[in-house]
């Protein structure tokens, strides 16, 4: 059987709904939510690196780095974020987090 | 000199009432009553000798007054009360010499037309402030002034214990003067002018003990009630102006004749333009002379100071409608269906209210149920086309109903302030001199030969039975048969006050004879109780023509005067045989057999009840018209302001808002995956409207 294009959009396509679920439906810690940010941009860096060889144009290979550049700065910025917030608050359970309450 | 007598009133008036502001202002400076605190436990020394039913009325105006933080009653009167009293009696006084001056001036000379100021110049509608003072105007200019005069005279002796005297004395003048704009008036305008002027008078003279909330109802009822017929009077005003485009008296009257056979057009309906606007007119004199249908506010007026009664609901502003139909005779005798309309209420109230006096226990309200069955009288003169006679019966008809009142007046004062007969009895050895007032008084009511009564009352019954209108007949009839009934309530009232066995020992002996300055204006009016009906030539007979000239208009088939001369001789005597029954059963009832009435009554049930009801008017009306505008009242406030404005008005609109608001902050739950999920679900509708709309181009 050879990989064709379908399999890894079908790839890609579970990991961002995992990572959408993961979003949502979680009800723990935050840095699961980033850790669902990563899936979600990782999913979509597959369908660009797939694309880019089947189509045989490097620009998708160019935007995938930039997308992980842009990746690593979140998760980097994301997490000082969080440490903060936790010697601020005490907490970062998902629960906890609503001060936007109207 | 004209000005002089309307306007000398006026001048107390304005006097008298900055005395009483300016009092009123040094009693209590900056509106604070707590100065006097320590005045309350001194009420009048009469309130201590007063007793039950008394003493409460008199308790009630001692608190009422102290309530409002003005001194207690002073028993000598203060310098500014004084002086209240002086200025507006003299000018009153005064005012009076000047009218009999004009009175033979005008009645004897020639009619005097005075422009004060042009008032109203727009378009086709002209007209000024002017006196016309004709015959007519004479004798009510007389009437008004005299009645006044006497009034404020006595009003000094009965009010003696009022703190409020100069807003009384106040009142009392500016009556007079809207009291004389209104017979002095030149036009329509100027006489509804008077018309309210007296009107709003009378509304605050009855509540002028304004702390009894009986007083207050009778007030509003007064006024609610005169602006019924007010609102007929001012259509009828206006239908006068749209049918001749004046309202001054003299081109209105010119133009009369010619509106005969025009009709007024209305949704249709084609009314006979001056039966009309008779009717129309007729409506307010109904309300303002207390006539059937709109009587029930004159029996409750009498809350109000004796005086005020004497005054106004007796003398001078109830006749206000008799006068107005005489003023404007030159319309009704166009208008023969109007004549006769007239004729039919006069007689019907002259009856129903002498029934209803027949019953009543409480000493003012006799009178003045007498009162309206009088104006009954002058209405059926009036209706039948003798405006001569029926002015003469008001004429003579002032002097012996402010008698009648003020020696009631009298007697409320001997007696500390009780009114039920019920609870008198064997005064006349007591107060003497109020009994014998009292009874001329009751004399010249009842028509006892050859006092005033006599001539006035027997003159309308011959001008009724000569009458040509198709009621003039029934109008016989009535007055006739309330001559009976006039003199045994009449005689009841008197039997009751001043004969037999005392029914209260502690108020007869506490009985005593009012003071000279109310005895004096007693001994006045019993003088023109005897004398004023002397004059009946110039009322009655040939002198008529000569005497009122233009200021009263007989058509040419009117021969009322004339036949009046001639009527049988049965028709002459059957007052005075009337009189004598009525003073027969009277005796028979309360002096020979006093348990007779009792024992009548009692068979008699549903009759006694009936009458002692008054015909069951206020209920009737109550059911009819209060409750329904209550109840209208009601729904416009619970469910037109209440549910409708305020639940969708403004109100209604900020707590939509809220509401809504309200809803929109359950939206942000400051949870993350709320907000993540929202952009998602947010997120997939757009791909999904891309995909299948196929974009936005």
């Amino acid at each position: 059987m050879t990989i064709g294009l379908g399999h890894y959009l079908t790839v890609a396509a579970i990991l961002f709904t995992l990572g959408v679920f993961g979003i949502f439906l979680n009800r723990k810690n935050v840095i699961i939510i980033m850790m669902s940010i990563e899936l979600i941009l990782l999913a979509v860096n597959l369908n660009l690196v797939a694309f880019s060889a089947f189509l045989g144009d490097l620009v998708g290979q160019v935007f995938a780095l930039v997308v992980l550049t842009v990746a690593a700065a979140e998760a980097a910025i994301g997490l000082a974020i969080l440490v903060v917030y936790f010697r601020n608050r005490g907490s970062i359970a998902v629960e906890d987090i609503h001060l936007m309450k109207g | 000199m004209y000005q002089a007598i309307v306007f000398l009133p006026l001048l107390g008036a304005i006097l008298a009432a900055l005395i009483s502001f300016f009092t009123a202002r040094a009693r209590h400076p900056g509106g604070s009553p707590s100065a006097h605190a320590d005045t309350h436990a001194h009420p009048p020394p009469a309130a201590h000798a007063a007793e039950a039913h008394g003493a409460e009325a008199h308790d009630a105006e001692a608190h009422g007054a102290d309530a409002l933080g003005a001194t207690p009653a002073p028993q000598r009167a203060g310098l500014d009360t004084q002086f209240a009293q002086l200025i507006t009696t003299g000018l009153l006084f005064f005012s009076m010499i000047l009218s009999w001056i004009a009175f033979v001036q005008v009645g004897f000379g020639r009619d005097e037309h005075v422009q004060l100021a042009t008032w109203v110049v727009s378009g086709d509608l002209k007209f000024a402030w002017a006196l016309r003072v004709d015959t007519l105007t004479a004798v009510m200019l007389v009437v008004v002034t005299t009645i006044s005069a006497i009034v404020h005279l006595y009003s000094i002796g009965y009010m003696a214990e009022d703190p409020h005297q100069p807003r009384f004395f106040s009142y009392l003048s500016l009556f007079t003067f809207a009291m004389l704009m209104l017979v002095t008036a030149d036009n329509l305008l100027q006489l509804f002018f008077g018309w309210e002027g007296v009107g709003l008078m009378s509304y605050l003279l009855i509540g002028f003990w304004f702390h009894k909330p009986e007083a207050n109802a009778a007030a509003i009822k007064a006024f609610i009630v005169n602006r019924v017929g007010d609102f007929g009077f001012s259509l009828g005003i206006f239908a006068v102006f749209m049918m001749t485009g004046a309202v001054d008296f003299d081109t209105v009257f010119a133009q009369a004749p010619g509106l005969t056979g025009k009709t007024i057009d209305m949704l249709g309906w084609h009314a006979d333009a001056l039966t009309m606007i008779c009717l129309l007119l007729f409506m307010g004199a109904m309300g303002k002379s207390a006539q059937f249908l709109l009587h029930t506010w004159l029996p409750d007026a009498m809350e109000g100071p004796t005086p005020v009664s004497a005054l106004i609901h007796a003398a001078t502003m109830v006749t206000a409608g008799v006068f107005m139909v005489a003023r404007l005779s030159p319309l009704f005798e166009l208008a023969p269906s109007a004549q006769t309309f007239v004729t039919t209420i006069g007689a019907t109230t002259a009856l129903f209210a002498a029934s209803v006096g027949l019953v009543q226990n409480d000493i003012k309200r006799i009178v003045a149920y007498s009162t309206c069955s009088q104006l009954g009288y002058m209405f059926v003169a009036m209706g039948v086309g003798a405006y001569s006679v029926g002015m003469f019966h008001l004429f003579t008809h002032a002097f012996f109903k402010a008698l009648l009142f003020l020696g009631s007046g009298s007697v409320i004062t001997a007696m500390h302030h009780e009114q039920d007969i019920r609870m008198m009895g064997g005064l006349k050895d007591r107060i003497p001199l109020t009994y014998w007032a009292m009874v001329i008084g009751t004399l010249a009511l009842t028509g006892f030969p050859l006092t005033a009564g006599y001539y006035s009352k027997d003159a309308i019954i011959e001008a009724a039975y000569v009458g040509a209108n198709p009621m003039a007949i029934y109008g016989f009839l009535c007055t006739v048969a309330a001559a009976a009934l006039t003199a045994f309530y009449s005689w009841r009232l008197i039997f009751k006050t001043f004969h037999g066995a005392p029914h209260d020992q502690h108020h007869y002996e506490a009985a005593h004879e009012s003071p000279a300055v109310m005895l004096l204006p007693l001994a006045a009016l019993a003088a023109g109780s005897l004398v004023a009906g002397y004059p009946k030539e110039l009322f009655t007979g040939r002198g008529v023509g000569e005497f009122f000239r233009q200021s009263l208009k007989f058509a040419e088939g009117n021969h009322v005067l004339e036949n009046m001369e001639q009527v049988p001789h049965f028709v002459s005597f059957l007052p005075t045989i009337m009189m004598v029954i009525g003073f027969a059963v009277a005796w028979q009832f309360y002096i020979r057999d006093p348990k007779l009435p009792v024992e009548l009554a009692r068979q008699q049930e549903p009759l006694y009840r009936f009458l002692l009801n008054k015909w069951y008017f206020d209920e009737i009306y109550d059911f009819l018209f209060v409750r329904p505008a209550f109840r209208l009242g009601r729904l416009l406030w619970k469910g037109g302001d209440g549910w409708l404005i305020d639940g969708f008005g403004p109100d209604g609109v900020s707590a939509r808002v809220l509401d809504v608001t309200r809803n929109v902050i359950r939206l942000q739950t400051g949870y993350l995956y709320h907000y993540a999920f929202a952009m998602l679900i947010g997120v997939a509708a757009l791909i999904t409207y891309f995909m299948f709309a196929g974009g936005m181009h």
